[in-house]
């Protein structure tokens, strides 16, 4: 008998109905009473073919596809529908006799004689063997199934569609065949309908109103319940009340019974939860802005015109295309693709900019041209190309030497030309002339705006909001809002993009941190867990539990003849079907089962371990298993939902999955994790402005943390910044800074040294610091590093030879000192110099937005003196943009000059400097007499960030800067666990950039010293010493330096072995898949655990 | 249980797909109901570059009608860059093939990333017709 875990049952637990017991193709079963035979042949995961049945109408038996033979005790067997057909006791069912299979056979070729092109019908045709019919084909739409007619009247209560007449006059329409004011046109019977009929249009003339799926952007319809966006967390469908039937008028409720495991709630509420906390992190993101605000671009008047965001899911191979580019008016492949940026940015009603948009666009013509063909025509029309971030300038490039073509312009307007759908982009050029261009699409690179309802949700928390409606911060303290203990991240604070928002979300965490220290860890209950059975030495017992997931699997699969299949298989002394393996009643039972059977290894056959396997592991370890005793087939996700159309194949295959997973767990043994003791202490490597905040956080968070300067004095760079844009005192805030970091119990300041060896790994460095002739050693778990940067020094433009030229930093040193005394009448300044040149690829990223302030200060200093900036594309992104817009305003004058027409410095005549550039707006050279000239010179990584990167084997990216884990995700990490970056040292970037990721660093620094111990993966790579000669090939190509060999002497012969230090490892198997002896394996993935399941797979079943 | 008749050749594919990348490509095929002939049997390593020579050329010379790996594409490894190792082991697994008189295009190395279920599918199809066209492997006994 087959054991069977009914834990879905209808009725509900404390009402214990009658149980029914009945046999079905000879397998016994008890349903509780009130079943059909069809329901408790499900149960043992027989399949019945079906057509009129649904789970949420009442049996009709319409379609005669499930018939069974049924046999009451005493009398003899009779052809029934089993749809119909009660369970009764002792009744004795076939399914599978060749009487039933002949007059399934008859039915399914009167069905497919009637509707023969219908595809559901050939499917439960083919089901049974059916694909051809020998009787006259009728090519009828309808079945008369009663589906639709049954759903209106049962679940609608509307009765709006019925059947008409008798005999060969039978025909489903609505009564008196006309329009009639029941129906609703919710659509149910063109839903329900095997056909494909529409059977709405007959009913209603109201033609149905769509739900348009926010995620995919209106270009997509959704239903009533789903799940939003695939991201969602939790990952669970969610009733949208206002378009539910059910909840607006009380009829349908129909997910209610088809849902397996009664997860539908209609009665659940809104439920105000009151939370005791010590801090709160706001991060309500930002809202797109609605272009058709803007109403001669033509957004939503013309059907191919889209924003970005439509334009990413276009391209989504998730979205509503399929990842086909396709235009939405006649879905044909676009050949000329148009951007217009600054859509909603740097307007008079918005002062800012977006800062993403250039680079969005820019990635989505690259990713339609892979679509499309190189051939793809994309422009994009835009006012500067702001490529300001890591690597953002490369891309840019690259992107334009594959065809992207960068149109400057002023902003565009969009018009369609009659009966194509295309549409005209008219815009005025640099120097204002008028052109055109014809194209198929138009993507509108819409802006960032603050957060829907922002003042009531600012009211709410009460924080102040800034000019534009982003969230109030300041330089110095760039995650704090307004109120203590309220901390802010992401675009809430100011447009930016993904690495500025996960540095600024872990900078916030850093300063919770450091406020809630005295608390942490105190709200976290441990799990105990049974002491673990010892199974070394024991013969393999295998319990084998198969899923039926609802009908996911067991509508394909043959689930049953898998178990069966299963208990026959080597070393397996228990196998069963569960309605859902996942369910919490059913990880009761598998861990009686383990006790029962004493299984020493359990295989599940169900879906995918990578969302599955914690929770059977986890089980395993509730009742003393090793949870690495634990094995998965995955028979949903690599059979039921992919050879939908091939069930005996998918079963076939199923068997195949589970032999495999079985011939695995027989290899496999017992993991523990191992641990690597924590020094909860750091070391931060620099004294900048990037160093000391590290420092001061971590400290905050309760670490020793030991600062290294190379420097005598604290302060790195930020000693030369005199003033800043907004009003705030730089070294006011820098004095408070190091006195803080000085005056520090848990910091120690190691000025004028340097670092001379790096030993260890995370958990537990030993670093030698050098400082007056001795050396010391300190301990630490962590590194940051933050050995800053440089100013490029020019070797052009008289720099050197002229007094009258300066770097932007000497000029600001002698406003600062000097205020506006002997300021000539023209100053001149010169963007680029050193950045963005086939030296230096980058952009400096800060040299616009210093431009600006200083040319600001200059006009409030002396407002007569002329300023202009001959600059390629003016990058003062977020709200520098407003600083921009002002000195426009106060007559700084801004010139554009070509990247390869460099502006040439000389002295004139009469001993003055002469600034000549090539002016491409009026098309002729222009020359200024300046008085002086102020160079924006790149910055440039530090020499000693090099050696360091050296020492602690962190790799630097092609420009000097050291490269992070991942660009977008993992910002100040490294691949090598336990070592950070923070500041300049990662990238150009300005102060509030580097305080909120010198806060990040210590907030992921400090996550990892919050332990006493860091759990090491039990997957890990393990040296075998009887194999391993020390060959050593496998120590270079471990891509975390995890392996050394080493030496040592036995038997008085010197031996080589290799070693792994385990908390290095990340169990990848290079050296696995490298060695040539079989001397080191992957733990979990060995060598003969892979190599059974493929000698399983060459088993046929 | 009876197989449904097929006149066709129906290979047998060994498919290692890294956990990371491929595995949850195959996944979301899957969950996008995406549909592709059942001749691969999945074995999820944790990386693509985990994969010894000698499990191919042993799949190969043992009966499987092809062998397909499947990692992160170039850039995107959990491990830096096991994916790139993959694929230089797979020049000398051709070159061991070649020694043991088996079609190098029994062998395949393809990147899928996690987001990129239609393509999983895909590969799956395209290969298996050019499996099923190679005919049987003759190491099948």
């Amino acid at each position: 008998m087959i054991d069977l875990n009914v834990n879905a049952q209808k009725h509900e637990a404390h009402e214990r109905p009658r149980m029914i017991g009945l046999t079905i193709n000879g397998q016994q079963l008890e349903v509780p009473d009130g079943a059909t035979v069809l329901e408790a042949a499900e149960r043992l995961g027989i399949k019945i073919p079906t057509l009129c049945h649904h789970k949420a109408l009442l049996p009709y038996g319409a379609c005669r596809l499930c018939l069974v033979e049924v046999e009451t005790p005493g009398r003899s067997a009779s052809v029934q529908a089993s749809c119909q057909y009660p369970a009764l006791e002792g009744l004795i069912v076939r399914t599978d006799t060749p009487r039933i299979a002949r007059a399934r056979k008859i039915v399914a070729e009167l069905l497919l004689a009637r509707c023969p092109d219908a595809p559901a019908v050939q499917q439960a045709a083919a089901a049974v063997g059916v694909t051809e019919t020998r009787i006259t084909k009728q090519y009828d739409d309808c079945i008369y199934c009663g589906l639709c007619v049954r759903m209106c009247e049962e679940r609608m209560g509307r009765a709006a569609v019925g059947f008409s007449g008798r005999g060969p006059r039978r025909a489903v329409e609505p009564p008196y065949g006309k329009h009639n004011e029941a129906c609703w046109t919710c659509r149910a019977c063109d839903f329900v309908c095997p056909t494909g009929r529409l059977v709405s249009p007959t009913t209603s003339a109201t033609p149905p109103v769509p739900i348009p799926s926010d995620f995919d952007r209106g270009l997509t319809n959704r239903p009533a319940i789903s799940i939003m966006y695939p991201q969602m967390v939790p990952n669970r469908p969610a009733i949208d009340a206002a378009s539910c039937v059910h909840l607006q008028t009380g009829a349908c409720g129909v997910c209610q019974d088809v849902c397996g495991v009664r997860a539908i709630k209609f009665d659940d509420t809104e439920q105000a939860v009151e939370l005791q906390v010590g801090a709160i992190v706001l991060a309500p993101g930002y809202e797109l802005f609605d272009p058709r605000a803007k109403g001669n671009l033509g957004y939503r008047r013309f059907q191919n015109v889209v924003s970005a965001a439509d334009f990413e899911r276009i391209l989504s191979a998730s979205g509503p295309f399929g990842g086909h580019v396709v235009r939405p008016s006649d879905h044909t492949s676009p050949k000329r693709i148009a951007f217009i940026q600054c859509v909603g940015s740097r307007d008079a009603e918005h002062d800012w900019c977006s800062s993403i948009c250039c680079m969005y666009a820019t990635k989505e013509c690259l990713i339609a041209k892979e679509h499309c063909g190189a051939e793809l025509q994309t422009d994009i029309f835009f006012m500067d190309a702001r490529a300001f971030g890591k690597g953002f300038e490369a891309y840019y490039q690259r992107a334009a030497a594959q065809g992207v073509n960068y149109i400057r312009c002023r902003p565009p307007m969009v018009e369609e030309v009659p009966g194509t759908g295309n549409l005209v982009v008219k815009y005025l050029t640099e120097n204002d002339t008028k052109a055109e261009r014809e194209y198929d699409l138009v993507v509108l690179s819409t802006g960032m705006l603050p957060p829907r309802n922002v003042r009531e949700f600012a009211k709410t928390f009460d924080i102040q909001l800034n000019e534009f409606d982003f969230c109030k911060t300041t330089t110095f303290d760039p995650v704090a809002s307004s109120r203590e203990g309220i901390f802010v991240c992401g675009p809430f604070t100011e447009p930016k993009d993904i690495p500025e928002t996960v540095m600024q979300a872990s900078g916030a965490s850093s300063k919770v941190l450091g406020m809630l220290r005295d608390v942490r860890g105190t709200l976290i209950a441990p799990q105990i867990y049974p002491p673990e059975r010892d199974v070394a030495g024991q013969e393999p017992r295998v319990g084998v539990f198969v899923c039926h997931c609802g009908t996911n699997i067991a509508g394909v699969v043959d689930v049953t003849s898998v178990a069966e299949y299963a208990r026959n298989l080597p070393n397996v002394v228990y196998a069963e079907t569960n309605l859902y393996t996942c369910s919490t009643d059913t990880q009761e039972r598998i861990k009686e089962k383990i006790r029962e059977h004493q299984l020493n290894r359990v295989v599940v056959a169900s879906c995918s371990p990578r969302t599955h396997e914690p929770l059977f592991r986890n089980t395993c370890r509730e009742v003393g298993l090793n949870p690495y005793l634990f094995e998965m087939a995955n028979i949903r996700d690599q059979c039921s939902w992919v050879h939908m159309r091939e069930p005996a194949r998918a079963t076939l295959k199923s068997k195949d999955l589970v032999r495999m997973a079985v011939a695995k767990a027989r290899l496999l043994e017992p993991l523990q994790k191992g641990a690597a003791p924590v020094q909860k202490a750091a070391l931060v490597i620099g004294g900048g402005l990037a160093g000391m905040t590290s420092a001061l956080d971590l400290a905050e968070q309760g670490y020793e943390v030991s600062l290294v300067e190379r420097d005598t004095a604290l302060g790195g760079n930020l000693r030369r910044v005199h003033y800043l844009g907004n009003g705030e005192d730089p070294q006011a805030a820098l004095r408070a800074l190091v006195a803080k970091v000085v005056a520090h119990a848990r910091i120690r300041v190691f000025s004028g040294a340097t670092i001379q060896a790096v030993e260890g790994s995370v958990g537990s460095f030993k670093t030698s610091i050098a400082r007056n002739g001795s050396v010391e050693r300190v301990e630490h778990g962590v590194v940051i590093v933050a050995t800053g940067a440089t100013k490029y020094q020019p070797t052009m433009h008289l720099y050197g030879e002229d007094a009258r030229v300066l770097t932007q930093l000497e000029l600001e040193e002698r406003l600062a000192t000097r205020g506006g005394e002997g300021l000539p009448s023209t100053v001149v300044m010169i963007q680029c110099v050193g950045s963005r040149d086939e030296e230096r690829p980058y952009c400096s990223r800060v040299c616009c937005s210093e431009a600006v302030k200083n040319a600001l200060k200059i006009k409030e200093l002396s407002p007569r003196t002329h300023v202009y900036v001959l600059y390629r594309d003016i990058r003062t992104y977020g709200f520098r943009e407003s600083a921009y817009t002002q000195a426009r305003q106060r007559g700084v004058v801004f010139l554009r000059h070509e990247d390869n027409r460099k502006p040439v410095v000389a002295r004139g005549a009469g001993d003055e400097l002469v600034v000549s550039v090539y002016d491409p707006q009026c098309e002729h050279e222009v020359t200024i007499d300046a008085g002086l000239v102020v160079l924006s010179v790149a910055t440039v990584p530090h020499e000693e960030t090099k050696a360091i990167a050296q020492l602690l084997k962190i790799p630097l990216n092609q420009d000097g800067y050291l490269l992070e884990a991942h660009m977008k995700l993992r910002p100040v990490d490294f691949a090598t666990d336990g070592i950070f970056v923070a500041g300049l040292a990662h990238s150009p970037k300005s102060i509030e950039e580097t305080i909120i990721q010198a806060s990040a660093a210590a907030a992921r620094a400090g996550a990892l010293l919050s332990h006493d111990a860091i759990e090491l993966e039990a997957t890990l790579s393990s040296v075998v010493e009887e194999t391993c000669d020390g060959c050593a090939y496998c120590v270079d190509p471990c891509p975390f330096n995890a392996i050394r060999l080493i030496e040592y002497v036995r038997a008085g012969a010197v031996k080589k072995i290799i070693e792994v230090n385990e908390a290095l490892c990340k169990g990848c198997g290079t050296c696995q898949a490298t060695c040539p002896k079989r001397g080191v394996f992957i733990r979990g993935f060995t060598l003969d655990q892979i190599a059974a399941q493929v000698t399983a797979a060459l088993e046929a079943s | 249980m009876t197989l449904e008749l097929h006149e066709e050749f129906e290979p047998l594919i060994v498919t290692f797909a890294c956990n990371w990348c491929s595995y949850t490509g195959a996944d979301l095929a899957g969950v996008s109901r995406l549909q592709y002939p059942p001749n691969a049997r999945i074995i999820r390593v944790m990386c693509s570059g985990m994969i010894h020579p000698n499990l191919v050329v042993d799949a190969l010379t043992k009966g499987a009608d092809g062998v397909l790996i499947c990692g992160c594409h170039p850039g995107d490894c959990h491990y830096i860059d096991g994916n790139l190792k993959a694929e230089m082991r797979a020049d000398a697994i051709k070159l061991m093939l070649e020694d043991f008189g088996i079609e190098e295009e029994r062998f395949r190395l393809e990147w899928v990333s996690a987001s990129e279920g239609p393509r999983f599918a895909q590969v799956m199809r395209d290969f298996t017709e050019q499996v099923r066209q190679l005919g049987v492997n003759p190491f099948r006994s």
